[in-house]
């Protein structure tokens, strides 16, 4: 696999993107002229609602009708048959059915992936959602819901993750359980994409991508961004990272 | 094609169903009801019942079908859960399968309730057997079904795609010949009957019920049903993309 323009690190790409532009409504709302994401690592696409996130994520899996440009992902382009199953993909709504309970939600799509039953326990568990007999998914809290949705994904056990914004929503702790279960996952050798607009969730990833007005800032490690911008807090590393540019654009 | 995902997804739709028993039972209860009005509404002149009463019991099923495909579809490609199964390893045409499977299902259940009603207790008489009445009315079913589905790619929300029912299908009941026969239409009107599919669903039913058997043009019309059917479900394939702006 190739390396990206932006990777200083030896390990490889999982996702590689290159001269990709999304255009919506007459406008460019996405161009990343070159990307890869590291094979095995938890990266953070971090950035302001509104900045690309979902669309780039999108392209990423395949469903995102674009413009120009190529991504593929583990070495095929994405969306290809081939790769449904072993992307796993969590969109930003919960893409669960409200009318079904926990159990039948993940119940219905173990089967569809054709997944093990035993997976759908695991999975609850993993997520800890609470999956009382009986209450449809409707009548769960937004987080939870959330949840549901990203238990979904865990069943075929994919090897490539992209999670839209994953931890929004839920309170501290279940936060933290939840990049834990991230981590736990790239260690297993998943490679794991995941959004959020908080800078705060930075320190749990082991790269970040910085995402704004549609193109990509920034590709580093945590260290590597205090490094390069001397800000120890991340949340300052960004700012100081986005007045930097907006000084040479001006 | 597998069948285990198309067998997934039917279970799924019915899950659902379990778990909103007001709508199944509007759905089984509603028909029936009407062919009673009906039948009292004609209570001076029965032999209208027995012209139109079969035509109703076996068009019920399409409206319906019609209503519950096009809403649930639309909810399915609202929420999310339709761009989720797409980035699955599944084929589209599992879960039109799956669909047709469970639609079929409960329209097989709504048509032997409401052939029970009309021609065990409103004694309701046709040529041709109840059991050719209640098979045609589940064609028909995925007739609706189909269409259906078609049109929820056309609603961005579920009062739109209510609105569908009287836009596609009302036309549809007033120049199919249930209430006026095609013949003493203005020409164009007949050309436009030609062209729609209810048409032939009440062409059917009427050659069971008035000549006992479909005959050569009987047998036209369902193989125009089976036609349309494809048809609508082929279009309505090729609105679940995949890829979206």
């Amino acid at each position: 696999m190739r390396k990206s323009l932006y990777d200083d690190f030896m390990t490889d790409d999982a996702i590689t993107i290159e001269g990709l532009v999304v255009r919506r409504g007459g406008r460019d709302t996405v161009r990343v002229p070159a990307l890869g994401i590291a094979a095995g690592r938890v990266t953070g696409l971090m950035g302001p609602s509104g900045c690309g996130k979902t669309t780039l994520m999108r392209a990423l899996v395949g469903v995102q009708r674009i413009a120009a440009g190529r991504v593929e992902v583990l070495g095929r382009p994405a969306g290809s048959a081939a790769l449904r199953a072993q992307v796993g993909y969590m969109t930003q709504a919960p893409s669960v059915y409200g009318d079904l309970t926990v159990r039948e939600n993940l119940r219905f799509y173990a089967k569809v992936i054709g997944a093990s039953p035993d997976r759908v326990d695991e999975v609850i568990d993993a997520v800890r959602v609470p999956a009382r007999a009986g209450q449809l998914v409707r009548s769960l809290s937004g987080g939870e819901r959330a949840r549901v949705s990203l238990a979904a994904v865990l069943l075929g056990e994919p090897d490539v993750l992209i999670l839209d914004e994953p931890t929004v929503g839920l309170d501290p702790l279940l936060r933290v359980e939840l990049w834990r279960l991230f981590a736990r996952l790239a260690e297993r050798g998943a490679t794991l994409l995941v959004s959020s607009h908080s800078l705060e969730e930075a320190r749990h990833c082991d790269r970040l991508l910085l995402m704004r007005d549609g193109e990509i800032l920034l590709s580093d490690t945590p260290r590597g961004l205090s490094a390069r911008t001397g800000q120890d807090n991340l949340e300052d590393a960004f700012v100081s990272v986005v007045t930097e540019r907006e000084e040479v654009l001006a | 094609m597998s069948p285990r995902i198309a067998l997934a997804v039917a279970g799924r739709v019915l899950t659902q169903l379990r778990h909103d028993p007001r709508t199944v039972a509007l759905l089984v209860v509603v028909p029936s009801v009407l062919v009673v009005l009906l039948r009292y509404v004609f209570d001076g002149r029965p032999e209208a019942f027995q012209l139109i009463g079969p035509g109703l019991v076996g068009l019920f099923p399409l409206i319906s079908m019609f209503l519950v495909s096009s809403i649930t579809v639309l909810r399915e490609r609202t929420s999310g859960t339709l761009e989720r199964l797409l980035t699955m390893p599944l084929h589209k045409l599992d879960i039109l399968a799956g669909y047709g499977l469970a639609f079929a299902l409960l329209a097989t259940v709504q048509a032997a309730v409401v052939s029970v009603v009309a021609f065990g207790l409103l004694g309701l008489d046709t040529a041709g057997s109840p059991a050719a009445v209640g098979a045609l009315a589940i064609g028909n079913a995925l007739l609706g079904m189909a269409l259906g589905l078609l049109v929820s790619a056309f609603a961005a929300t579920e009062f739109q795609a209510v609105q569908f029912m009287p836009a596609f299908v009302l036309p549809q009941l007033l120049l199919c010949g249930l209430i006026v026969s095609r013949a003493e239409m203005a020409g164009a009107l007949r050309v436009a009957a030609d062209a729609l599919p209810m048409t032939y669903a009440y062409d059917s039913l009427h050659r069971v019920a008035a000549d006992g058997a479909l005959g050569a043009r009987g047998t036209l019309d369902v193989v125009v049903l089976a036609g349309a059917i494809v048809l609508a479900l082929s279009l309505g394939a090729v609105t679940l993309r995949r890829r979206t702006a």
